[in-house]
């Protein structure tokens, strides 16, 4: 059988499905490809997030008063309402993909694009205006602005450095994510997307959804953990 | 060439459609959720507290990879990849903290009730 690139493979190659490549048995294959290595990579994401959540489980139990103290320093309803921001975001990124498999057309896949990227921005906006800029001008950010109460202990100001790092990263992964579903729309723009190739939305799709789900530890672990009855 | 052409043709699967009804499920439960672990926090329940977050959160993420991540009609090579991650993740938490929480930590002198007190005698 001929390599390189035969007269007989070019026009084999013009009857393919859209968007399938040479090196694939099957439409199936890629997908599945496609899929896999996007999980390896979330893999890889899992371990990243979780040094941190490893570090905070162990610092947790060393400083628990502390960490409570630090924990009534958030604001619940800011939490609450962001995590329910994320999951809109989730649901609306979810519907994108659905519409691409169903062959909908491209105003309908952008629109679901948008509102997600409409969500996630929500979500950045909430966490900066409410949340970080409050923090700075309480005085709750150690090294920027750290006016610590009288009740403030070390641990306090360990329990705030988790709550930056671990909110700071995974507002990094939500930037990345507004970036990566602006080619995506673009991408739909030019009609690269159709009923059987829209391997690049679901993919993106995936990791939507992963940093939605670290969202969903972060919530209890940094605003509700410690309680929030009286007395705790 | 031509097999192969064949093959394109007669083992080409539709990917699992959701229907929009069962995200839009998923989406309503995920909420009520998020509803039921902000409120348990203002409840006393003692240790349960944590538990009761943790689990919520679990079975939260559970929804989204299953339905969202469309795991549920993934092939058992991804499954293995998923599992293995959470598993690595899992040596990850349980060396670390059988390390850091079993060590024969100095006795505090009397005077002093916590490494806080210590800490901040020290900075």
């Amino acid at each position: 059988m001929h390599r390189g690139w035969p007269v007989s493979e070019m026009a084999a190659h013009a009857a393919h499905p859209p968007g399938f490549a040479h090196q694939f048995e099957t439409v199936e294959q890629q997908r599945e490809a496609g899929t896999l290595g996007m999980w390896i990579f979330l893999a890889t994401e899992i371990l990243f997030f979780g040094g941190m959540f490893t570090s905070y489980i162990i610092y947790r139990a060393l400083h628990l008063p502390s960490f409570v103290m630090g924990s009534h320093e958030l604001i619940v309803k800011f939490g609450a309402t962001n995590t329910a921001v994320l999951i809109c975001s989730s649901l609306t990124m979810a519907l994108s993909i659905r519409t691409a498999q169903t062959g909908g057309s491209k105003r309908k896949i952008i629109f679901w694009l948008i509102l997600t990227m409409i969500l996630g921005a929500a979500f950045l906006a909430i966490k900066l205006r409410y949340e970080w800029y409050r923090d700075y001008t309480e005085g709750l950010i150690p090294g920027v602005s750290w006016l610590p109460g009288g009740t403030h202990t070390p641990g306090v100001k360990m329990f705030m450095c988790f709550y930056f790092f671990m909110t700071g990263l995974h507002a990094l992964h939500m930037v990345v994510g507004l970036g990566i579903l602006t080619v995506l729309v673009l991408m739909t723009a030019r009609n690269r997307f159709s009923s059987e190739y829209y391997a690049p939305l679901e993919i993106s799709g995936l990791y939507w959804h992963f940093v939605d789900i670290v969202w969903i530890f972060l919530f209890p672990l940094l605003y509700l953990i410690g309680g929030r009855y009286p007395g705790s | 060439m031509a097999e192969h052409s064949h093959q394109h043709a007669s083992d080409y699967h539709e990917p699992h459609l959701v229907p929009v009804g069962v995200y839009v499920a998923v989406f309503l439960a995920l909420m009520a959720f998020t509803a039921l672990t902000t409120g348990v926090a203002y409840i006393d329940l003692g240790k349960w507290n944590t538990v009761a977050a943790l689990a919520i959160a679990v079975c939260k993420m559970l929804l989204v990879v299953l339905f969202f991540m469309h795991v549920k009609y993934s092939s058992g090579l991804t499954r293995i990849i998923i599992v293995g991650a959470f598993f690595w993740l899992g040596i990850m938490i349980t060396l670390s903290c059988s390390d850091e929480l079993t060590r024969h930590w100095e006795i505090v002198p009397q005077g002093w009730t916590s490494v806080e007190h210590i800490a901040r005698s020290i900075f």
